[in-house]
């Protein structure tokens, strides 16, 4: 019992050191953004891939944070959204749909994020739980339709126990009747934002408001 | 097993970005939490308590002088647009496009929706 303790703790360890193994070797390519660095960002709401439908606006209402605090203009997303509802476009999936040509001469982006979510929501095991957020991202630019950065981030947060079984059961019983009835996962996005937008040489480069723009 | 993965989780945690809170370019407020709660809870909170909570954030920020994010004033406008107060929709608008000249497009088109109303 104690071993496989071990053995599946081991596990995990390796596949996390993997995980961060693997994100540093090859640099992402910014040939493209460097030709064409955009001022402003439309985010559209999210293409789904997930089991959880809230997951579309609980993750596009944490976007507009971390793009404009990179220095980006960041159209206010619930109107667009509400714009593009209007216009026609109902659905994330139509509005992933709408040509380039007309992003530009309806909103006067300089480039649109489109987001899939793979992953939203919170997996309940005995004694525990674990929420993950999993994203991906890609900017395209609204002139050219050249794609000028890709992007995944992901989110986990996970309530483990104590040891003591019978504390542990409390824990988890209450916790979970707790967290099953608001959208834990919202609260994970940032973490999977930051992942995305930030990691070193494969985040998104600065835009214009933000001070370090100049160097890099 | 639960012991060991809560530690790499916390370790992740940390290495993604936990560690510091460097000051941001813009004073947040309530922007992005009033449009997630507009979408989870539609109705739940009004305009009209919105508008209140994102004129008292503003307030704050210019007392700390530090902007409001972009698409602040665009979403704030949008409440007046809704609650039928349309010179302050105008305005929120104008300003929108003055502290943003990259908004001008989409801002000129509310701008031409209010005409319309």
């Amino acid at each position: 019992m104690k071993s496989q303790w071990l053995t599946s703790g081991l596990c995990v360890l390796a596949l996390s050191l993997m995980l961060t193994g693997c994100a540093t070797p090859k640099p992402y390519d910014y040939t493209n953004f460097r030709a064409h660095p955009p001022r402003s960002i439309l985010v559209l709401p999210p293409l789904n891939e997930s089991t959880a439908v809230e997951g579309t606006y609980g993750y596009l209402s944490t976007v507009s944070f971390p793009l404009a605090e990179m220095g980006y203009y960041v159209y206010p997303v619930s109107v667009t959204d509400q714009f593009l509802k209007e216009n026609g476009m109902p659905t994330a999936g139509e509005m992933h749909q709408v040509p380039l040509d007309k992003v530009r001469e309806i909103i006067g982006a300089d480039a649109v994020l489109y987001i899939t979510l793979k992953q939203y929501g919170t997996k309940y095991e005995v004694l525990s739980s674990v929420t993950t957020v999993q994203a991906q991202g890609k900017l395209v630019d609204t002139r050219t339709g050249l794609v000028l950065w890709e992007g995944t981030g992901i989110g986990q947060e996970g309530s483990g126990g104590s040891g003591n079984i019978i504390a542990d059961m409390i824990i988890a019983v209450g916790s979970q009747a707790v967290n099953s009835s608001v959208d834990h996962a919202h609260t994970v996005c940032p973490m999977a934002n930051a992942m995305m937008f930030t990691t070193k040489d494969h985040g998104l480069l600065y835009g214009p408001y933000h001070p370090q723009t100049e160097s890099q | 097993m639960d012991r060991y993965r809560a530690a790499i989780l916390a370790g992740l945690v940390l290495l993604t970005g936990g560690c510091s809170t460097p000051k941001t370019i813009y004073y947040w407020g309530h922007y992005q939490n009033l449009i997630y709660e507009s979408y989870a809870a539609p109705g739940k909170i009004p305009p009209e308590s919105q508008v209140e909570q994102l004129e008292a954030d503003y307030q704050k920020a210019r007392s700390l002088n530090q902007p409001v994010p972009p698409g602040f004033h665009a979403y704030l406008g949008y409440l007046y647009f809704q609650l039928g107060k349309l010179d302050q929709a105008k305005q929120e608008f104008e300003t929108e496009k003055n502290l943003f000249p990259e908004s001008a497009v989409f801002m000129d088109r509310m701008l031409a929706n209010l005409k319309k109303s």
